[in-house]
Order: structure tokens, then sequence, then C-alpha cells
């Protein structure tokens, strides 16, 4: 067959395939990159009737109300940056102990299952997390903690202001909880792959000059990879800001400003999660879209400095 | 000097409990989520779940058409992001190297792959259900396909980079041209770690339910057309999930056990594949 199509020598022919492969892979990567273009330009155009209507109060303002068509971003602006923030710092401690722990104390028999299965679960879906939140935690959460702090508060103190909501277990505070379950695996996984980075030589060295195990992580291990664990933190904080599903199970869904930590709430990416393919109107669907567009801009923005803070601590 | 020595030896026994502590913690969780699933979801496991349709409200039924329409849709998807994928993983790791265009799409690649994925459902929405006027199966596989292709791109990358120099001048040695060095020789080495780029991409997007909420959108009758909405098992999953209905409810959870077993035993071959292939 190629002899029918193919003109010229050998070499000709053979050169001709080489462009054409070339291009097909400078082709491919570039497509790759349109995508992310297209990403930022069709929720820039998508969101601007929202950005035209409403100006900058459209950051600042917390009503969302489709009957008036008025619309504010600052309640799921506030419920992303709350929920991913407290996520983290449940998640943060116990991933660090995790990684440090299967580096450092594990037997070495119990060690590598451990980190498989640790990696394993990072990879379960997260409607399964959701599930888990909704019918799980929130009950036993409503129960055994909401509303015992309930009853003991009296109203109008400070322990009300940062506890007092309905006591049905789906509110912001849960929401993080389920958030930081499903980001300890993955952290935790990428921690200790950090951890192995540093030559075991230094860290053999330290052992020698009789330093405690605490004492090697402490002044070796973690200032050795200093830099790359800020990545790695800031990777975790990207994955809990455009979170989806596990969320968007458990958050309440209210948009109005959330008044204390066990309050409904929203995040973006769960209104519009929840509200997209019901949107309205016009400028219901636009609001929804430049919503998307300001997640986008936090999470590129966040990981960006992860993998910039990441560079050449791979490979 | 003793009573120091005293003191670091107890700091650091600490220190070890506390990590051991956030170990068993962590695992505490984990078993906690898994043994939910399958307490909940063993019992709805069984022929009836793959033979048929989803049921109305309050009676009995399969997800016969969420698993046809996710299998549809991750196979399309999966395709393209394989073709894709791994050109451009092989544009970064071949012609690429050390080059400043070559560093910024390895970059942007990296940012795409842990972008969240309800945007990609948006650029989708807005790319191809906005202007056809109609949410589709192929909408749905696009949307997979660019969740997938980041995770192709970087396995590719990764396994070419590790095939040794020695192999390539072998093939050039041979008066074979860059590319067919590549294709034949590279690429044919390197089957195994491509093929664990591919399964990743699979069990990650197997699971995904954002990106198909506005472009599939769920179906509740039995369809194999990509070009009309196609259900999904996420996506319905999710509505069951949210339902009040016990029937409902308990195939969510069958739903999910499904999913997550699947997710599991793919990541499982994907890692004994790279294992083979040295990638780590």
């Amino acid at each position: 067959m190629a002899s029918l199509f193919s003109t010229g020598t050998v070499t000709e022919r053979q050169g001709a395939g080489e462009t054409l492969f070339r291009f097909a892979c400078a082709a491919a990567a570039t497509l790759l990159m349109t995508a992310l273009a297209g990403v930022v330009v069709s929720l820039a155009i998508g969101g601007w009737p929202a950005f035209r209507a409403f100006g900058p109060g459209f950051l600042f303002t917390a009503t969302w109300n489709p009957v008036t068509e008025i619309y504010g971003a600052a309640g799921p602006i506030v419920g992303t940056i709350v929920t991913a923030g407290i996520a983290l710092l449940f998640a943060l401690p116990l991933a660090l102990g995790v990684a440090i722990f299967l580096v450092e104390f594990c037997p070495a028999t119990l060690a590598p299952p451990v980190a498989v299965a640790i990696e394993l679960l990072a990879g379960i879906p997260s409607i399964v997390y959701g599930m888990w939140g909704l019918f799980v935690l929130a009950p036993w959460f409503a129960e055994h903690i909401q509303l015992p702090i309930a009853l003991s508060t009296t109203p109008g103190s400070w322990a009300d202001a940062f506890f007092s909501g309905t006591p049905n277990g789906a509110n912001i505070f849960t929401a993080s909880l389920v958030l930081a379950v499903m980001i300890l695996p993955y952290m935790a996984a990428v921690f200790r792959e950090l951890f192995l980075t540093v030559p075991a030589q230094v860290r053999e060295a330290a052992y020698g000059l009789g330093c405690t195990p605490l004492e090697v992580v402490r002044s070796i291990t973690i200032p050795s990879v200093k830099r790359s664990m800020i990545g790695v933190i800031m990777l975790g904080l990207g994955r809990a800001l455009g979170e989806t599903m596990a969320v968007t199970f458990i958050i309440g869904n209210a948009h109005a400003m959330p008044r204390s930590l066990f309050d409904g709430g929203s995040t973006i990416a769960s209104t519009i999660a929840n509200e997209f393919t019901e949107a309205t109107g016009v400028l219901h669907e636009a609001s929804l879209v430049a919503l998307g567009l300001i997640l986008f801009l936090m999470t590129f923005a966040v990981l960006a400095l992860a993998r910039f803070l990441l560079q050449g601590s791979e490979r | 000097m003793q009573s120091r020595a005293a003191q670091r030896k107890l700091a650091n026994g600490i220190f070890v409990g506390l990590c051991g502590l956030a170990t068993a913690i962590a695992l505490a969780f984990l078993v906690a989520i898994l043994w939910t699933l399958i307490s909940k979801g063993l019992s709805g496991i069984g022929a009836t779940l793959f033979t048929i349709d989803q049921p109305a409200p309050g009676s009995k039924g399969g997800l016969r058409n969420a698993i046809v329409g996710s299998l549809i849709m991750c196979g399309m998807g999966m395709a393209a992001a394989l073709v894709i994928g791994i050109l451009a993983g092989t544009w970064l790791a071949e012609y690429a190297v050390g080059t400043k265009a070559g560093a910024i799409v390895r970059f942007l690649n990296d940012v795409l792959l842990s972008a969240p994925s309800i945007l990609i459902g948006l650029f989708v929405y807005e790319l191809l259900v906005a202007p056809f006027q109609g949410f589709s199966g192929y909408a749905g596989a696009v949307a997979l396909a660019f969740v997938a292709t980041p995770i192709v791109v970087r396995t590719t990358e990764d396994i070419l980079l590790l095939q040794p120099a020695a192999l390539r001048e072998a093939g050039m040695a041979l008066g074979a041209g860059r590319a067919l060095v590549i294709r034949r020789i590279v690429w044919r080495a390197a089957r195994t770690g491509l093929l664990t780029g591919g399964l990743l991409g699979f069990a990650r997007i197997s699971g995904e339910t954002a990106p198909l909420l506005f472009t599939s959108l769920g179906n509740q009758f039995y369809n194999a057309n990509p070009s009309q909405p196609m259900a999904s098992l996420p996506t319905t999953i999710f509505q069951f999930a949210l339902s009040a209905y016990d029937e409902w409810q308990n195939l969510a959870w069958a739903g999910a056990l499904l999913i997550a077993v699947a997710v599991l035993v793919v990541n499982i071959i994907g890692r004994i594949l790279a294992r083979e292939s040295h990638l780590s």
C-alpha cells in the first residue's frame, strides 16, 4: 500500500514520516494547552453577563436569590475557603504523622502494605466519601456532638455564635471533616514519597551522631524538603478547594453567608453541581459560570504555586 | 546529663507515639468507610444489578443502563485520552527535553492534572452542550477525556524518560529516523508503562461524577446511543443516594461498592504493571 502513494527515495519518504510524526506529537501537546486556555475563555465568556450585571459587588454580596435575580458570590466563596482551611487543619498533622511513621518508625514488613493501602484509598471516588459523610458521619455528629453542645450553650454566648445551627449534621464543619478524611490519604502518600527522597546516608549520619529519631526528623528530614512540603500542602489545599461531590452531599446547601461553624453553607463547587442543570434564567446560569471562573482562578493560583515549589523534588 | 538524655528519650517516645496514633486514626477512618461501603452495598450486588435497568421510585431494579453508559463514555473518553496523551507525552519526553516550551507544557499539564473536574464539566458544557442544544454521551466522553489526558501525559513522559538512551542510539545506528525509533523501539519497550498510564486514567475517570452532571446529564432509560443523554454510574448513584426511597438508596450503595471495587482492581493491576516496568 505504502508504495502506491509514496514517491521519492526511502530517505525522503522517511523524512516526511518524521515531520508528520513530530507534528502530530506537538499538535497533541498544543491541544492540551488549548484545553486549559479554553476552560478560562469559556468560563469568562459564560460568566460575563453576571460580572456585567453585578460588577465587583458580585464578589462581596451574599445574596443568592433566583426569584429577584440578584446573585452574589460571597457565601460560596467564604464556604469554599473555610471548608478547605478546616480540612487542611485536620488533615495536615495526621498526614505528616502517617508519612513520618511509615518512613521512620514502621517495622519494615508492615510499611509497604500500609503505604499501598493508603495510596489505594486515595484513589477511591469522592462520591463514596460523600455518601459516608451523609449517611454515617452526619447522623453520628448530630447526635453525639452537635445536640449536646446546642443544649449546653446559652443563647447569645460566644459558644452559641460558633456552634449554633440546625442539629442535622449537614453543615460546614462536617463537610470539612469529610474533606479532611478525603485529602488525608492523598497528602500522606505524597509526603511519604517526598520523605523517601531524602538520602539515607544523611539520615544515617545523624543517627550515627547519636540523634534520636525525633531529632533526625526535625533537623534533617523536614528542613531538607521544606520547600516541597509547602508544595504538597498547596496540592492538598487545591484538592480541597475544588472537591465537589464529597462536599455537595453534606454541606447543607444554604447560600447565605454561614453564621457559625455548625450552620449549613455551600462551596463554589457544590453550588454549581446542585443548581447548574436547574438554572432558572440566563443570569442564574451566568452567575454559576462566573463562580466557576472564580474557583478556577483560586485553584490555578494555589496549584501553580504548588507545582512551582515542587519543581526539582520529583524525578 | 542523665536527665537530658532521659528528656530526649521521652520527647522521642511521645513523638513516635503521636505518629503511630496518626496512622491508627487515618487507618480507622478508612476502615470505617470501607466497612460502611461493604455492609450497605454487598446485599445489593447480584445478577439483577447488571441485567435490569434502573427502577421507578419505590420498586426494585438494577443499574444496567448506568453501567452500560459508564462503560461507553469511559471507553470513548479513554481512547481519546490515550491517543492525545501518549502523543503529547512523547513530545515532552523526546522532542521537547530541555526546551522552554516543554517546561511550560509540563507545568500546565501538572496544573490540569489536579484542576477541579467540575470546571472541566462547565467547559465542555459551554463548548459542546450549549451550542448544540443538547446533553449527550459524546459530551460526557469529551469531559472524561480531558480529565484522563493529563494523567496519561504524565505517565507516558515518565516511562519514556526511563528508557535507556542506548536503545535509541542502536535504532539510529541502523539508519532509522527519530520517529521510527520512537514508534518501533521506544514505544514497544515501554508498552507496559504506557498501559499503566491508561489504567490509572481509567481508574480516575470511572468514578468521576462532577464532569458528567451537565454534559451527559443522565438518563433513566437504557440508551447505547452517545448522541443522546446518557446515564452513568456516578451520576445515578448521586441522584439515588439523595432520594427519599429505600430501594434507590440501596441501589446507590451497591453501585458505590461496584465502582470502588472496580477502581481498586484497576489501580492494583496498574500498580503491578508499573512495578514490572520500573515506574515508581
